[in-house]
């Protein structure tokens, strides 16, 4: 298989995904699937084509450096899971 | 308030847009009408359809007096004043859930509006509710919603398609005269033709991406479903434009939609790539595409054999790009400052990973890995600098093709609708219900689907019309002539009567 159960160990921690072990060989066979399917473009001819990022290949606008945003902490805050005096609360970083 | 009996619902449920805001102006009818009987049509047959999350009935009659009081004042006369419309759930909506149909923003109440939703909010429009879809736009057949999969009016057996195959079922079924929908590899036109419906995806860029919750941000972009060609150009007169809060927005003049509608095509040029016709294309939808190709050379069109020889490519270049900008995107889904947070967190990075993992469903999860995957250290020259450079050599088919024809024409999808449950257990065979659909998003060129027909299983077959950038206008008005010689989009499921 393309994608190995480790890859999928490896890949689940960078994405921040808590896999289950039960998962990761189904997970393992689907992503093999895709990269399977991906690997035909190995065969197609590049040399010198320039990677296309976006389709009408713009490039980054640039404005004033001003601020454009008012202060809506506590509406925007107010979807948050937990916050406290404008914070928003995780669990201990340091002991 | 006025009571409206069943005749008159299916009567006003029946009216373009035009219709509709014409009857408004001249008081034949109120808003608070309109709005009431797609409200009555909504309650009677969506338990079963599930085309709607979220049914703002209560908002909507509110705005409705409203927008009868500015009415009647002459201080609203727009194309949409009083005109119902919903959303997929996807566009942000202050104060309303937008769910993106994820267990993650399952109580996710936006706290203010995409750039769409305050055009159409200024423009007069109501809101209806919120469309289902596959989750975080994602899935080509709406069974990837974590609430409930949507049913094909035509057949409440088969897939409305996806994944904007909420906003397509209930044009189809008249729950709505018009939705806006995205599309990031077909998820309006694939939609647009499983139910038949009209739906155009402007050229990328057109129309601003403010406040629409992002899946592949190269690829995504809003566009209208509707009835009518006529129906969409109206809509898109007033949700495209420049806006600065998109930093991909284009900064190319909006033309009116809705001026040309009436040009003659006579002459017109139309190219059919031949690998849209090549093995695996139904063929009963083939006979139904090649009945419209007819009708149009009958008119005057000039058909042109063209090709598109890297177009086989754009399913693998699809699956590197669009989940490589997918787990980029979607890493904002981090259980502190919005969206699903997990139990008893034992550390920070507990609760990352568990909230993402209870949250999200299997396709995002493995979309999110194949991004992952594609863009971690060693692999990245391998799949996204290769994807992205085989995207080059897609778009610059098209380049060359548009040299020679006016527009392109094809099948939306290979088949008619599939059925519920047919297809969930073959991703692959799922991803390719979108194989004609996705060179065009990577192009990042217009695209549409309009109906042209049934095929045996009485399942609607829509046409892909494909035009240069920024070429709506043209587009619109090609649907549009067709449309005005024939009454397939003005057909409804027998069901939904």
């Amino acid at each position: 298989m393309a994608v190995t159960e480790e890859d999928v160990m490896k890949v689940s921690r960078l994405a921040r995904l808590a896999i289950l072990e039960e998962n990761v060989p189904v997970y393992a066979a689907k992503l093999s699937g895709i990269v399977d399917m991906v690997e035909q473009l190995n065969a197609v001819d590049t040399t010198g084509v320039e990677p296309m990022s976006n389709p009408l290949d713009s490039v980054q606008r640039l404005r004033e450096d001003v601020a454009t945003e008012t202060d809506h902490r506590e509406h925007y805050q107010a979807c948050a899971p937990e916050v406290e005096k404008g914070l928003y609360l995780v669990p201990k970083v340091l002991e | 308030m006025s009571q409206v009996d069943s005749t008159q619902t299916a009567e006003l449920t029946q009216l373009s847009l035009k219709a509709l805001q014409r009857g408004i102006q001249s008081s034949q009818f109120s808003v608070m009408e309109v709005t009431a009987a797609y409200l009555e049509r909504i309650a009677r047959f969506d338990a079963g359809l599930k085309s709607y999350i979220t049914v703002t009935e209560e908002q909507a009659r509110a705005q409705a007096e409203v927008i009868d009081n500015q009415i009647r004042a002459g201080e609203l006369k727009g194309a949409l004043a009083g005109i119902p419309y919903a959303l997929k759930d996807l566009f942000c909506t202050d104060g309303i859930l937008t769910s993106c149909a994820s267990k993650m923003l399952a109580n996710f109440v936006a706290p203010y509006d995409a750039h769409v939703t305050s055009k159409l909010k200024d423009a007069g429009g109501v809101l209806l509710g919120k469309n289902n879809m596959d989750e975080f736009a994602m899935g080509s057949s709406n069974e990837n919603s974590a609430f409930a999969p949507v049913q094909n009016p035509w057949n409440t057996d088969y897939v409305p398609g996806g994944s904007s195959g909420g906003g397509a079922a209930a044009v189809a079924a008249r729950l709505a005269p018009m939705v806006l929908g995205t599309d990031t590899g077909g998820s309006i036109r694939q939609p647009a033709s499983f139910c038949g419906v009209t739906g155009i995806k402007p050229t990328y860029g057109r129309v601003s991406r403010f406040g629409m919750i992002a899946f592949a941000s190269s690829l995504d972009q809003c566009g209208p479903m509707a009835v009518s060609a006529e129906d969409c150009a109206i809509t898109l007169n007033e949700i495209a434009g420049f806006d600065e809060r998109d930093s991909t927005s284009a900064q190319v003049d909006v033309p009116d939609y809705t001026a040309n509608l009436n040009d003659s095509i006579d002459g017109l040029k139309i190219g059919l790539p031949q690998e849209f016709f090549a093995e695996g294309l139904d063929q009963q939808v083939a006979a139904v595409i090649e009945r419209a190709v007819k009708a149009f050379e009958a008119r005057g069109a000039v058909i042109k054999e063209v090709t598109l020889p890297n177009s086989h490519l754009a399913v693998p270049v699809y699956y590197v790009v669009a989940p490589a900008e997918c787990s980029s995107n979607l890493s904002r889904f981090d259980g502190v400052r919005f969206g699903h947070r997990c139990d008893n967190p034992q550390d920070l990075n507990d609760l990352y990973e568990r909230s993402r993992w209870e949250g999200f469903g299997d396709e995002v999860k493995r979309r999110i890995m194949m991004g992952t995957y594609a863009l971690s250290s060693g692999y990245y020259d391998a799949y996204y600098l290769k994807a992205q450079q085989v995207r080059r050599l897609i778009k610059q088919d098209f380049v060359d093709v548009f040299n020679d024809v006016d527009v392109i024409m094809g099948p939306s999808a290979p088949t008619t609708a599939f059925k519920l449950g047919e297809l969930v257990d073959d991703q692959l065979a799922m991803y390719l219900a979108d194989i004609y659909t996705i060179p065009t998003s990577l192009a990042g060129l217009p695209g549409m689907s309009f109906p042209i027909g049934f095929a045996d299983n009485g399942l609607p077959v829509g046409m892909q019309l494909i035009g240069n950038y920024f070429e709506e206008a043209r587009m619109l008005n090609i649907a549009h002539q067709y449309q005005q010689q024939t009454d397939w989009h003005l057909q409804t499921p027998a069901a939904f009567a």
